[in-house]
């Protein structure tokens, strides 16, 4: 039979087609009885607004998806990281149906954005795209100051029509006169909002003695101090006068409950939780570091 | 060769030429963002940024450098084995023209940031109908050629060639469907989890039937034609042949393992994946038994040690691959530096050092004279060899750390690292990388010098004058 396909080119071509396609139906073309059916739907999630579309393709454009991944894996290290405090806010098909195309990426140079949304205040975006080091020190991420320019909405209602979105007037008049980051920043605050983790996350009080082990030890004090720099300076001034964040050298919280909303995040605020990537102990040098600066002006 | 009919090479010779500048850019832009990785003030913005750069690399070297020499080797070897001229000359000029236009295109456009977003596939969609025409144009000028061959048995090579030509075809027109919304802006036909599987089982097999088949087709026609010897046994050929284009197109989804599309997907694509160690050793294997009784050429033929080493790393490649396609240790090392360490050891190892054999045995037949010098062609191989090495080793090595570190839990199952601390770790191996590229980079200058010097020593007409001149 070999012999006979050697000599004939077009059979050779039929077949190769053929045999090209069983692999293609099966993994390609068969899923899609199965991926985004009405059953996988999840009620909260949005088409988005004209603001978060045009937001979201200014991520395209600027190929943010070459460096940061939009799929957090169902695998303990992902969710901790990426969905912190909540056990099951890995990506779920049905948040993805208006995704198109989808932003999974494949490479984390920087940190995964599925659920960037709510992590943190505007402001906080806004300083980071256009100067990132002055919040992440020693980010290696590009200064995107230049999309303060203004947005060019003329195929906005196109764009909406051609996905199929709801909009009204209204929605469209507001992306008039906006900046590019103004959309780079709603359409980044709606990435994983759709779905109530976050609230499920924080919801459960913290369990156990909240007691600063190194109250009294001027050690914790050094290296929280460091980890304030490093970690909390950005929004609450390195002279803790508070800037993005509220000012913590006049706080007036136990350290107790410094401790939850450090560890936990306080939503209402847009103050991220820290306790996934800290850990206690280098939460409560943090602690020991703010007391020991309590009442300064 | 002793061939007697008219052959056309100027073809050829017009995309080796211009494959081996597309080449330049893409090891030159790759250079540029290694670096960007390094010192964020390396970008330039709005055009020169990371973001952008990046897709003009990967389609630099992929569809200019690749599908460039692919396209002028086809041409060559088809007609060798077929024993007849290019069906049409005319058509094969402009599809050169055509080419070159779509690659200028793509890297502005790039630049400016009009793209898809999907990996290898950016490209908007006027310029995918542009493609559209070029591979048409490239399949029916090759099928008539075969149709009107006067050799009637095909040899292995002819089938790869096929094979990419249907398998292109197919993968290229899915992936890119969209709704346009005007010339420069379009949104994908599908949508999230349907789209990623869509984009994968693309992006996978560009690497089968861009990166694999052509590859292995100019393998397979240049090494007996090379060394002297023959491929050891046409038998394997067939077999890892068939084998290869079936068990290719179900392993898309190995890219998207712990993702949220279906679990039996990705448990196909795992197993097929680990089955393909198969038909790829089956054509390493063959070339290792080629060799036999002539080992000596590895030190005497500098295109037995370019052919070799290539398959070698393709071996290499084809392990390595199967075993990130296992969930458990895509878990650890996906979205980590492991996976561009693996790419490039395929793309600079394999691909490419296939490709620099090619033309190393072309470009001197194609102008009548001798390479201008061999020793600068080693001198190239292992500058080459070096540079992907340490590409590649560092990134496995920061792969795993990072993997590592972003996996450490504390006691109390808190995250030991931040994400920022296992970045700054990787500082180190980034300045690796880039010298690594920059050694690339080199051995690139040396080879083009060299090939240079061969063209300015030989007349304009080579193979083809001498072939119908005897006749």
């Amino acid at each position: 039979m070999f012999d006979l396909l050697e000599k004939k080119p077009v059979i050779l071509l039929l077949l190769a087609a053929v045999v090209i396609m069983i692999g293609t139906t099966v993994t390609m073309i068969a899923p899609f009885k199965w991926i985004n059916d009405p059953s996988q739907k999840i009620a909260g999630v949005k088409p988005y607004t004209p603001l978060q579309l045009e937001g979201r393709d200014i991520y395209i454009r600027e190929g943010c998806n070459n460096c940061h991944t939009q799929t957090v894996r169902p695998l303990v290290a992902d969710v901790a990281r990426y969905a912190p405090g909540s056990t099951d806010g890995y990506s779920k098909v049905g948040e993805f149906v208006y995704d198109q195309p989808h932003l999974w990426g494949s490479r984390r140079t920087g940190p995964d954005l599925a659920r960037i949304g709510g992590k943190y205040p505007g402001a906080w975006h806004y300083k980071h795209m256009v100067d990132p080091q002055s919040m992440v020190p020693k980010s290696n991420m590009p200064s995107y100051a230049f999309l303060k320019q203004p947005l060019d909405s003329s195929i906005t209602e196109r764009k909406m029509k051609a996905l199929g979105f709801p909009y009204t007037q209204g929605e469209l008049d507001a992306v008039k006169g906006k900046t590019e980051l103004d959309a780079m920043v709603a359409y980044l605050q709606k990435l994983g909002n759709d779905i109530p983790w976050r609230k499920a996350a924080v919801a459960g009080p913290l369990v156990g003695d909240l007691k600063n082990p190194f109250a009294g030890n001027a050690a914790g004090g050094v290296e929280g101090k460091k980890l304030y720099e490093e970690n909390c300076a950005q929004c609450h001034g390195k002279d803790l006068k508070g800037d993005i964040g509220v000012p913590l050298a006049e706080l007036k919280k136990t350290e107790g409950e410094i401790f939850t909303t450090i560890y936990q995040g306080l939503d209402r605020l847009g103050m991220p939780a820290f306790g996934d990537t800290l850990g206690k102990e280098k939460v409560w040098k943090v602690i020991s570091y703010i007391s020991s600066r309590k009442g300064e002006k | 060769m002793g061939v007697k009919t008219g052959y056309s090479d100027e073809v050829t010779k017009g995309f080796l030429f211009w494959s081996i500048i597309w080449g330049l850019v893409a090891v030159l832009v790759g250079v540029l963002i290694s670096f960007q990785l390094v010192f964020p003030q390396l970008n330039f913005p709005p055009f020169l940024t990371y973001g952008r750069l990046r897709p003009l690399h990967t389609n630099a070297a992929i569809f200019g450098w690749g599908i460039g020499s692919f396209m002028g080797m086809f041409y060559y070897i088809t007609q060798r084995l077929t024993k007849a001229p290019i069906w049409s000359l005319g058509l094969a000029r402009f599809q050169l023209w055509l080419f070159n236009l779509v690659i200028v295109l793509a890297a502005v456009t790039l630049l400016m940031g009009y793209n898809q977003s999907k990996e290898y596939a950016e490209l908007e969609w006027p310029i995918d109908i542009l493609v559209v025409i070029l591979w048409v144009i490239f399949t029916v000028n090759i099928l008539m050629t075969i149709m009107k061959r006067k050799e009637e048995q095909m040899y292995v090579s002819l089938w790869y060639i096929i094979a990419t030509l249907v398998g292109v075809a197919v993968l290229y027109l899915v992936n890119n469907a969209g709704i346009p919304v005007s010339l420069t802006k379009s949104y994908s036909a599908f949508a999230g989890a349907n789209d990623a599987n869509v984009q994968w089982w693309y992006g996978h097999n560009a690497v089968a039937m861009v990166l694999t088949t052509p590859p292995l087709a100019i393998f397979y026609y240049f090494l007996p034609k090379s060394t002297g010897v023959p491929i050891y046994s046409h038998r394997m050929g067939i077999i890892a042949f068939w084998s290869l284009i079936f068990m290719y197109l179900w392993t898309g989804a190995h890219h998207l393992l712990w993702t949220p599309i279906p679990d039996w997907v990705q448990t196909l694509a795992m197993g097929f994946s680990i089955m393909l160690i198969a038909p790829s050793w089956a054509s390493v294997i063959n070339g290792y038994l080629s060799m036999n009784g002539q080992w000596h050429q590895m030190r005497d033929n500098y295109l037995a040690k370019f052919f070799i080493f290539g398959i070698t790393f393709y071996g290499l490649q084809t392990l390595q691959g199967p075993a990130q396609a296992v969930r458990t240790f895509s878990a650890f090392i996906h979205y980590t530096d492991w996976v561009p360490g693996h790419v490039h050891m395929g793309a600079l190892g394999w691909v490419s050092l296939i490709l620099f054999a090619g033309i190393y045995y072309l470009i001197p037949r194609l102008y009548n004279t001798e390479l201008h010098s061999v020793k600068l062609a080693n001198a190239h191989f292992w500058l080459a060899v070096t540079g992907q090495l340490i590409y590649s080793i560092s990134m496995w090595i920061a792969g795993v750390q990072q993997a590592t570190m972003l996996h450490a839990t504390n006691a109390d199952g808190s995250l030991h690292y931040s994400f920022m601390e296992t970045l700054t770790e990787m500082y180190p191996y980034w300045h690796m990388r880039a010298g690594g590229g920059v050694i690339y980079l080199v051995s690139l200058f040396i080879f083009i010098y060299n090939i240079i010097k061969t063209v300015q020593s030989g007349s304009a007409t080579g193979e083809t004058a001498r072939a119908t001149g005897a006749a």
